[in-house]
């Protein structure tokens, strides 16, 4: 077989791994609007989201549900932009669960009522998750942009639970919320959550352009750290059932982490305007990205140049080409590789042994004498998307 | 510890467990998760539906399985293991 791409000598790409073969979609997240009543300065969509294109219709999301059920998608995930916005949400939930998905409602919980979260229940919805942006009413707000946004989610946490769901809570952590992780996870426990997500912001998206302002220190995530150790050593001795999962920031690591279990491994994500990508991160990329109107997700899943332009090894130069440690990580994650380097197919230079590792370290050093103020972040709001997307 | 074989297991809140025919097994689906049982769990978790007690279990798998020694053990450690987890409740 010809190798794709590479043009090393054959002796070297002869050593690289056979390709493994192309596993299921098992998780399908449907990003169903950009549009959010929030602003969150860390949210993941893409900058120029006031830019995009129409959104899929509800018949149009119906058939991309079938065709990856099919294909073996069992979780599902309504995401966005905020969900709720979408009129037909009860709709596609109910059609989602009659294929046998297991249907997660990833909401801010703004727009949430009792009403819907019944409504949802008859529809089959399996799983709401609520997220936060700290555990401090004010700082909440704030990052959030909304004044009632906090005394909200506190209801609606209340009302999911009592309505018979599973809940997971999510706080996006970063320097000016994850000192109070303590009080984060008291307040999630007095929820009763499920599961509490605390993730460490990751930088894509509104993210990445206020990466600054967003990085923790070293010294409040091994403190953060430690905390969360203790609280899950005393749940875990009660024999409490609510579990704490803490997702840290790849800055401070010196391995990637293997993003997304590997380029089209496993997940699929589907943008509101129909383009389906590897990752929800990926589409500032430059690759061509295939679209739910044009093809079947059979096409897009096995055949299409997007899906497979990283799949297996021919793709991978120096110093992940010969490194034994790519069946791992899969040379990292590679938006945050472009987004970083310019090239997509570099090492992710979270890596100590990418050339560019020095971006990393010199995050790291700002962090340490960031100044930047919660006001003094960009909000993801529409004026701020289009002058980004103008200049 | 002897275990309580009067006990009835029942799937947690938004644990759903089901066949997925592209797997070609069952599995164990919950919030933003998925666990792919093998063959004994899958057997076992087909029979909890929140009526059956663990002795019923045990009593339906041996008429199925009457060559399988030790098959009360292995329940009694999925039971285990499954509470642990926190997948199932026993009450
Ligand atoms: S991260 Fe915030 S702004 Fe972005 S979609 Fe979610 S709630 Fe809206
Ligand atoms: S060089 Fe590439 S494959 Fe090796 S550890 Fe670094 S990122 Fe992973």
């Amino acid at each position: 077989m010809l190798s794709t791409g590479s043009n090393l000598p054959d002796s070297v790409s002869d050593k690289l791994p056979p390709k493994p073969e192309i596993g299921l979609p098992l998780w399908l997240l449907a990003e169903l609007t950009y549009r959010c009543p929030l602003q969150c300065p860390y949210c993941s969509n893409p900058l120029d989201f006031a830019e995009q294109g129409k959104e899929l219709t509800t018949e149009q999301w119906i058939k991309v549900f079938r065709e990856a059920r099919e294909m073996g998608a069992a979780q599902l995930g309504f995401s966005g932009g905020e969900p709720l916005v979408r009129q037909d949400l009860a709709e596609l939930i109910a059609e989602a669960r009659k294929l046998g998905f297991y249907t997660n409602l990833i909401t801010s919980g703004i727009g949430l009522t009792e009403q819907k979260i019944s409504d949802f229940k008859k529809a089959g919805l399996d799983h709401i998750q609520i997220s936060f942006q700290a555990s401090d009413e004010q700082v909440n707000n704030l990052l959030a942009g909304s004044k009632k946004a906090f005394a909200q989610k506190l209801e609606m946490a209340r009302a999911v639970k009592a309505h018979g769901y599973p809940m997971v809570l999510n706080f996006v952590t970063h320097r000016h919320n994850i000192d109070k992780i303590d009080q984060i996870i008291e307040l999630c426990i007095a929820l009763e959550a499920d599961f509490v997500e605390l993730a460490t912001c990751q930088f894509y998206g509104w993210a990445q352009l206020n990466r600054v302002g967003l990085l923790p220190t070293k010294e409040q995530l091994v403190s953060a750290e430690r905390i969360t150790n203790e609280y899950r050593a005393k749940l875990e001795a009660e024999g409490h059932p609510c579990k704490l999962i803490f997702v840290t920031p790849d800055y401070y690591e010196e391995r990637p982490k293997a993003c997304m279990n590997g380029w089209g491994s496993i997940f699929l994500t589907v943008t509101p305007d129909g383009t389906a990508l590897p990752c929800h991160g990926a589409r500032q990329m430059p690759v061509q990205f295939p679209n739910v109107r044009d093809h079947s997700m059979q096409h897009i899943w096995y055949d299409s140049f997007g899906f497979n332009r990283f799949r297996g090894y021919d793709w991978m130069p120096e110093p992940c080409r010969s490194c034994d440690e790519k069946e791992k990580d899969f040379g990292g994650c590679r938006c945050q590789a472009f987004m970083l380097t310019g090239d997509a197919s570099n090492a992710d230079p979270v890596c100590s042994k990418s050339e560019h590792h020095g971006v990393i370290l010199k995050a790291r050093e700002e962090a340490e004498h960031a100044t930047q103020t919660i006001e003094q972040l960009a909000f993801r709001n529409e004026r701020n998307s289009r002058l980004i997307a103008k200049s | 510890m002897s275990f309580d074989r009067s006990k009835t297991p029942t799937w947690r809140t938004g644990y759903r467990f089901q066949y997925e025919q592209a797997q070609k097994g069952h599995v164990l689906l919950y919030p933003e998760g998925m666990i792919k049982l093998n063959d004994s769990a899958a057997l076992i978790g087909g029979l909890i539906d929140g009526q059956r007690d663990v002795a019923a279990i045990i009593a339906e798998l041996n008429m199925q399985f009457p060559d399988v020694p030790e098959l009360g053990e292995d329940i009694e450690q999925f039971m285990e293991v499954a509470r642990a987890q926190h997948w199932i409740e026993l009450a």
